[in-house]
């Protein structure tokens, strides 16, 4: 599959901001409150109201106490991308209650607990002040779960004031709490007495409205770390070694799940994967070479952290050729760094991870239904080019709910690449481990196991001979090089191709990949209905590169790289590769750690081409 | 008249049970200095795999950076090896035994590969009880970046350069019975018989066997002063009793039958027999063991031997769960659940 479909709005939906089906609702509360739940279903009533729907997550590295944000985007068009305006604000939280006001566009709409009244300091917004400890206590006699439960009365409250089917809010805490009968009584009840409160008391102008639409059939909402894990059980994972790091940890945790449920020997229950928690990231990434070198299909997932510690073995995993998966859930900066805060920093690193001469091969999905199809591809490809290949996510899309179309079981079978058994080395009478026979830089290997006298051969990462003997000579290590190198020059053509997401013929182009995608496709419409500037757009899924972004380049006055991170990485890879055509590469930076909005894009190509 | 040449007949060579001559499991020549403990121990290995009758294809062998490592390449020819990273072969070896189960893995490691730079992958491989005959040819030095201290030299033991060392080593058998190993044994590289039978007993051990091999480095660590000189550990060297290990396949000779002697089951069936000398040794006593080495330490003396088996705990793979079969050779049918599964995963996310 080239690109989502789900997504695909028309620009026309972008020129009059309607208040209807197009708003976004920012929740305030503090980190373990337990609202998230509450959250998840918001979200999923509007997305069962047809409304094409995105919630993004906007955490701090904190167990508990220090304020969180949720914000829904509802969007008729789809445009579902960050976008930085609020209109609608439930304000929970004292710690952030002056800066949720303060942020709120004029105009907006603030739900605001009763207990923060005295902090009202606007004119400007319509405010509807709820006492939720009072009604709390109504429907839960339980102390300790009152916190909990107040969340769920704001789904009401917030339900009613847009206008959302009670019975919907109510289908969604079923699904939400389905194999807990009493949280689903306790929930629901809070929510009707939440949606029921404002119904009597609230003076509703119905300025913020959610109406019945059909742009959610068959789809799902997901989140990216799911996505990724589906993947990874699909594409016939075997070993899995990690190490916890945020924002990463979930896509171990629901493979962990998936193949509980899904991958067993029928017939003794055994289990046909391992996954094994590591002392850190370096032991993690050895599993993984090792289980590589023996022939399993192995994964780790980690961040930028983890990403250094894996290095050493990258580079063996390169040099020595050896299939391995590394996932690489972005976040900002070194250390803890932010690890909460999304980024695309880490592109320029993966690239060239590790000591000596290396490339890797990296897939960067766009969306989840490309995290998903993508992680499924990195063991093909890993196994296919006996190699190191990176998954690049994020954090916005590792850990944020986004709306997509319905995963498609995989179209072909999983590829194990060149692997040579005894009844091949037995009918060719021939094997040295790194001969090129193909001439297409990728050599034959076989698995310990393999009983034939010629399966042997000993991996190490010094200097071999095609025979993988030991050997320091100049030329075998230049020859090995280039061949190596052939190897990456094979991969450009069989990683997942760039999409030429918009041709409008017009001479500026925007290039972008990962999660920046979305927000791009909204920069487009509204940098056309805004100032009637057509710009085109080549979305990038994978390194290395090949032609098709040349031509592009080539056939664009500019081309915008739009990127996550401060050192414009994509586009320095770009320069590297087509040197003559650096003048045409420029720049479009955003770094401060919050997911990419269309205005930000709209700006930088706007401002730029005022400039020109 | 015709000219009649005559040869010698050519000698058969003996062979082993499943018909393999001794050669086979030979591997590249050893480019270590001549006279290292190291090649000392790649022959036993041979040996053992000999008499063991090991098929070479069922072998894995792995290693990680240094002299030591460099030895894998000297052995069993016509298995596949893996010189990995420094002090990393601990994680590689996990790997390949979740990969693949059906392979034995013999991993070789120095003192500076386990002790300093992978003490804790060591540590953690042994917790989790990888199946793994893991070899430390232990020279308390670092060979071949030109003799530094490793974390196993001894205190108050000399480098070359006449630098003396100020801390306490690191006994990787005591840590290895603190972590749950259940085959603990030390020996020496220049005491032939002791050391075949140990390797033989670690190789048809079940889960993680350990021998912390002293093997003097006849280039820097060979000299007066060094503590890992083979003058040293000669000179040193108290054994706990003298070890034979009987092959499943063969019966208990009378040399064992006789005398006071403990006999030791091994999992495939084989036996491990301990004869006797002047102490009266358990080792399956764990505590024991422990307070031996202690005291051993203090003494300074050196400590050869089988010094703690315990009973063999489940493996890593076992801990897992998995399928008999290699994980790495599974068809897709049983690693890729199927569209109905996806479906239903799908319908749930609507």
């Amino acid at each position: 599959m080239s690109s989502l479909t789900a997504n695909q709005p028309s620009a026309a939906g972008v020129q009059a901001r309607s208040k209807v089906n197009d708003l976004v609702i920012q929740i305030a509360t503090s980190n373990g409150s337990g609202s998230q739940s509450a959250n998840a279903i918001l979200l999923r009533s509007i997305f069962q109201m047809g409304v094409p729907v995105s919630g993004k997550n906007i955490f701090p590295s904190n167990i508990q106490g220090l304020p969180t944000w949720y914000t829904i985007r509802a969007n008729k068009d789809g445009w579902t991308a960050r976008r930085k305006e609020i209109d609608v604000t439930i304000a929970m939280n004292i710690e952030s209650i002056q800066e949720d006001i303060r942020e709120l566009r004029p105009g907006g709409m603030l739900i605001l607990n009763s207990e923060l009244k005295q902090f009202l300091n606007r004119s400007d917004i319509q405010v509807h002040i709820v006492p939720f400890n009072e009604l709390v206590v109504q429907v839960c006699p339980e102390v300790k779960l009152r916190k909990l439960v107040t969340n769920m009365i704001y789904v009401g409250v917030v339900g009613n004031l847009l206008g959302i089917d009670l019975a919907e809010i109510q289908k969604a805490i079923d699904k939400q709490f389905r194999s807990k009968p009493k949280a689903v009584e306790l929930n629901r009840n809070a929510a009707t007495a939440g949606y029921n409160w404002a119904a009597e008391h609230l003076v509703n102008n119905r300025e913020f409205l959610i109406e019945r639409m059909d742009k959610t059939t068959d789809k799902i909402l997901i989140e990216g770390n799911m996505a990724t894990a589906l993947g990874f059980l699909y594409g016939g994972v075997t070993v899995v070694g990690w190490y916890p790091i945020t924002p990463s940890s979930s896509v171990c945790e629901n493979l962990i799940d998936l193949l509980g449920k899904y991958r067993h020997d029928p017939q003794t229950g055994k289990a046909t994967y391992a996954v094994v928690q590591g002392e850190d990231e370096i032991a993690s990434m050895g599993f993984v070479v090792g289980a590589g070198w023996a022939g399993a299909r192995s994964m780790t997932a980690t961040s930028g952290p983890g990403i250094s510690l894996m290095a050493e073995m990258a580079g063996l995993s390169y040099f020595a050729e050896i299939p391995a998966v590394i996932t690489d859930v972005q976040r900002m900066g070194p250390s803890t760094g932010l690890p909460t805060r999304t980024c695309q920093g880490d592109i320029i690193k993966a690239y060239f991870l590790s000591h000596g001469d290396c490339r890797h091969i990296l897939l960067i999905p766009g969306n989840v239904a490309e995290a998903y199809e993508f992680a499924m591809e990195s063991l093909n490809l890993a196994e296919r080019f006996q190699t190191l290949v990176f998954l690049m996510t994020d954090l916005d899309i590792g850990m944020n709910n986004w709306m997509s179309d319905a995963f498609p079981f995989p179209a072909k079978p999983i590829d194990r690449g060149k692997v040579l058994t005894a009844e091949d080395l037995e009918r060719l009478k021939f094997f040295e481990r790194y001969r090129d026979l193909d001439g297409d830089g990728i050599p034959y290997r076989t698995l310990p196991g393999t009983k034939h006298p010629l399966a042997a051969f000993f991996t190490r990462g010094t200097g071999h001979t095609p025979a993988a003997t030991y050997s320091e000579s100049p030329e075998n290590w230049q020859a090995n090089m280039d061949r190596l190198t052939k190897k990456f020059d094979t991969a450009r053509q069989k990683v997942p191709q760039p999409v030429i997401e918009k041709a409008s013929g017009s001479d500026v182009g925007i290039i972008a990949y990962g999660s920046s995608d979305i927000a791009v496709k909204e920069s487009l419409a509204q940098m056309e209905s805004e100032s009637g500037l057509k710009v085109d757009y080549l979305r990038i899924r994978a390194l290395p590169v090949n032609g098709a972004v040349r031509k592009y380049i080539e056939s664009h006055r500019v081309a915008y790289v739009v990127e996550q991170n401060r050192d414009a990485q994509m586009a320095s890879i770009l320069r590297m590769e087509y040197p003559d055509l650096a003048p045409k590469i420029r720049s479009i930076l955003h770094y401060d750690g919050m997911p990419l909005d269309a205005r930000t894009v709209s700006d930088g190509v706007l401002q730029s081409e005022r400039k020109k | 008249m015709s000219t009649t040449v005559t040869e010698p007949a050519a000698k058969t060579p003996a062979v082993n049970k499943i018909g393999q001559p001794l050669a086979a499991y030979r591997g590249a020549a050893s480019t270590l200095c001549s006279g290292c403990g190291h090649d000392a121990i790649t022959n036993q290995i041979i040996k053992s795999a000999y008499e063991l009758n090991l098929e070479s294809h069922r072998v894995a062998k792995l290693s990680g950076i240094g002299c030591s490592s460099k030895t894998t390449a000297y052995f069993l020819g016509q298995s596949h090896g893996f010189n990995s990273v420094h002090g990393r072969m601990a994680a590689v070896a996990t790997g390949v035994n979740l990969a693949n189960r059906t392979l034995l893995n013999i991993g070789v490691s120095g003192d500076g590969d386990t002790a300093s730079i992978g003490l804790g992958q060591f540590l953690h491989m042994i917790r989790r009880n990888v199946q793994i005959c893991y070899l430390i040819e232990n020279n308390g030095v670092y060979g071949l970046t030109k003799g530094q201290f490793s974390a196993t030299a001894d205190k108050g033991s000399v480098q070359k350069k006449g630098t003396e060392n100020d801390m306490m080593p690191i006994d990787c058998c005591a840590l290895a019975i603190e972590m749950g190993c259940s085959f603990v044994a030390r020996s020496f590289s220049g005491d032939m018989k002791q050391l075949g039978t140990l390797i033989k007993g670690a190789m048809v051990h079940k889960g993680t066997a350990l021998i912390d091999i002293v093997s003097p480095c006849v280039t820097f660590n060979n000299h007066e002063g060094s503590t890992k000189s083979y003058k040293f550990a000669k000179d040193h060297e108290e054994a706990l009793h003298e070890i034979g290990f009987v092959p499943h396949f063969e019966p208990i000779t009378a040399e064992y039958a006789e005398g006071s002697t403990k006999t030791i089951d091994m999992p495939d069936g084989s036996k491990i027999v301990l004869k006797k000398l002047h102490r009266d040794y358990d080792p399956s006593d764990r505590d024991n063991a422990l307070k031996l080495l202690g005291q051993a330490r203090d003494e300074r003396l050196f400590l050869t031997g089988l010094i703690y088996m315990g009973k063999p705990q489940p493996e890593l793979v076992e801990q897992k769960h998995l399928v008999d079969a290699a994980l790495a050779t599974l068809p897709e049918a049983q690693i890729r659940p199927s569209a109905e599964v996806l479906q239903k995963i799908m319908d749930s996310l609507k």
